[in-house]
């Protein structure tokens, strides 16, 4: 188990730095520079002081000095300053959102595996059965269904017509007056359709697989060993069968964050939630590089250690593995 | 799939298919699109872009099948020339991803080595940013074009297609056929154009015909933001932009064109489904 950790903490070194070149190739091979972009807006701005900001943020430097100037930065969790007017390090702008995104992509994932694994665990059980085929048209609308036309239809029907939730926001205005309990209360209100939306997409995705290797599961011959020997339906789908069937989804789960890290700028900036999703979208739409590029290399660092976590799960679930290595 | 594709392979996927009643569904939903977008001028009930400030946020009528936006235009136009726009993003984009990712696929399975081991890290970090992160980011400092996008969309999404069609790779290098190309003097290059990559291609009409259902999810999503195609040029996602701005008053702004995305993802998924299930000996129908 050690040799295997190892291993994998040593093959991350190598992505990391890739993570940190493309990041960097993608902000400053693309056309225009980011002060030009800065300045375009400006147009009073003089040759001179174009100049000056430009040596401010580096940027009359070769390229490759600029790129180690930045990762020695960014190895001191120094992602520079934002261009917006109020100028604050990125650092602080990403590290008071960041909770936002991860609690509430951690709320939407676990919503998805406790929604998929029941539901793919029905559907493979009652193989062809009209179930099945509910679930199976329900699976390839949740495939076709865009998000943020999702996000919509809630708002709509749930917000506006029906009144039933707020549609924008973490909290009620004023809700830092309220006792705890209505606080939470409040809250979760205003979580419910972000997460409804957040969890939607992958759902379908995760139950038709979940579906799969139950059936790919229940067709081997321990199971037909555990039938043969007079265990109970019930006995064999959930001890024996489900155990193996689960252990393909640790990877899934994985695999799904960047999915949820990039949802997340559609129903952020659609429900208003001050996160990293609407923070990079701002950070789009006025051109704040240091923001886009600081949030670029943390999404991805984020995916990294998502996998990490998934594979070290993995490895403890598997004895095969946990012992082979 | 062992050897070279005779036309009885092809004959036996037809049939295969023919019998998916929902593929063959998928596949007229996606040929209809085809026609809507070529005669689009003609289908049209008026000019996509045509200001009637007489008529602003009308319901659905005989007269406007889809009622009218904030401008007045009838929406039920301006949704059958977003199908052109999602038509083009689809193809383009994806031609893109397919090419890059094939010609990534083919190398590193067949040479191996240091080249696979680097160009399957790239596959690896490239897998690390979340994709619509990378677009987004890219797509800020470009002027807004459907040109960009398309690109931006295609140099994103590679990387499956690079993983199918190397593992395809890896196990054609190996057969019989190959070694004899060799033998004979074949040039790598002839090798693994002639010889590999036709038979390495079933497998990528599948995530091709997926990822073009992909493609059309994140430009709608894109133009929805602001971000992808620029009004007045109509397309789904940013008639859908108005909807939510007038989502109190004007619901078949949000309801007609999202519809259009839903239908058209599903028919290119359910296509795709087919293709894969047609191509697999071990599905019987």
């Amino acid at each position: 188990m050690t040799t295997y950790l190892v291993k994998r903490l040593i093959m991350l070194i190598p992505l990391m730095i890739g993570i940190t070149l493309i990041t960097f190739a993608v902000i400053h091979l693309a056309p225009g520079e980011p002060v030009e972009m800065q300045m375009a807006m400006n147009p009073k701005v003089g040759k001179e002081a174009r100049d000056r900001l430009k040596k401010f943020y580096g940027l009359d430097q070769p390229l490759h000095t600029q790129y180690f100037n930045w990762v020695g930065k960014l190895v001191r969790l120094d992602l520079g300053r934002s261009f917006s007017s109020d100028g604050r390090p990125v650092r602080d702008k990403i590290k008071e959102r960041l909770p936002v995104t991860i609690s509430l992509n951690v709320i939407a994932l676990l919503l998805e595996f406790g929604l998929a694994i029941p539901i793919g665990i029905l559907a493979a059980t009652h193989r062809d059965s009209w179930l099945d085929k509910g679930i199976t048209v329900f699976v390839f609308l949740g495939f076709a269904v865009p998000t943020f036309w999702l996000a919509l239809l809630l708002m709509y029907f749930l917000g506006v017509k029906f009144n039933w939730l707020p549609i924008s926001g973490l909290h009620t205005l004023g809700s830092d007056s309220y006792g705890t309990v209505r606080y939470l209360w409040d809250l979760a209100k205003h979580l419910i359709m972000p997460v409804m939306v957040a969890s939607f997409g992958s759902l379908a995705g995760l139950s038709r697989y979940m579906r799969s290797s139950m059936l790919n599961v229940i067709g081997q011959d321990y199971i037909t060993t555990a039938r043969a020997k007079g265990l109970s339906e019930r006995v064999v789908i959930y001890k024996h069968a489900l155990r193996n069937a689960l252990l393909p989804l640790i990877t899934l789960a994985g695999f799904s964050i960047p999915g949820l890290i990039g949802g997340s700028v559609i129903f952020e900036t659609i429900y208003a939630i001050p996160g990293m999703g609407q923070l990079f979208y701002q950070g789009v739409m006025s051109r704040d590089y240091p923001v886009v590029m600081g949030i670029l290399v943390i999404g991805a660092f984020l995916t990294l250690i998502g996998n990490l976590i998934a594979d070290i799960s993995y490895a403890l679930a598997d004895p095969r593995i946990r012992q082979g290595a | 799939m062992a050897g070279y594709k005779s036309s009885y392979f092809y004959v036996v996927f037809w049939q295969n298919l023919k019998r998916n009643r929902l593929a063959l569904a998928g596949g007229c939903v996606v040929a209809l699109l085809f026609v809507v977008s070529l005669l689009a001028p003609l289908v049209a009930p008026s000019d996509p872009n045509a200001i009637n400030a007489w008529q602003v946020l009308s319901p659905p009528s005989w007269q406007h099948w889809f009622g009218t936006d904030e401008l007045g235009r009838d929406v039920f136009s301006r949704v059958l020339y977003g199908a052109r726009i999602s038509l083009k993003v689809g193809f383009v984009a994806v031609g893109i991803a397919v090419s890059i990712g094939t010609v990534v696929g083919l190398v590193s399975g067949y040479y191996s080595g240091v080249i696979d081991t680097v160009l399957m890290r790239l596959v690896d970090i490239m897998l690390c940013f979340p994709a619509f992160f990378l677009i987004l980011a890219v797509i800020t400092f470009l002027e807004p074009s459907i040109w960009y996008i398309m690109m931006v969309i295609g140099l994103t999404g590679w990387m499956g297609v690079a993983r199918l069609v190397r593992a395809e790779t890896l196990s054609i290098r190996e057969m019989d056929y190959i070694t004899a190309a060799r033998c004979i003097g074949c040039s790598d290059r002839r090798i693994i154009f002639r010889h590999i990559l036709p038979n390495a291609m079933s497998p990528v009409l599948v995530s091709a015909s997926l990822g073009v259902a992909g493609a059309i999810l994140t430009e709608s999503a894109l133009s929805f933001l602001g971000i992808g195609v620029q009004p007045p040029t109509p397309s789904w996602g940013n008639i859908l932009t108005s909807g939510k701005d007038y989502i109190e008053f004007a619901w078949w702004l949000s309801l007609f064109p999202g519809l259009a995305i839903l239908v058209t993802v599903l028919a290119y998924n359910l296509l795709g489904e087919g293709i894969r299930d047609a191509l697999d000996p071990r599905v019987k129908h």
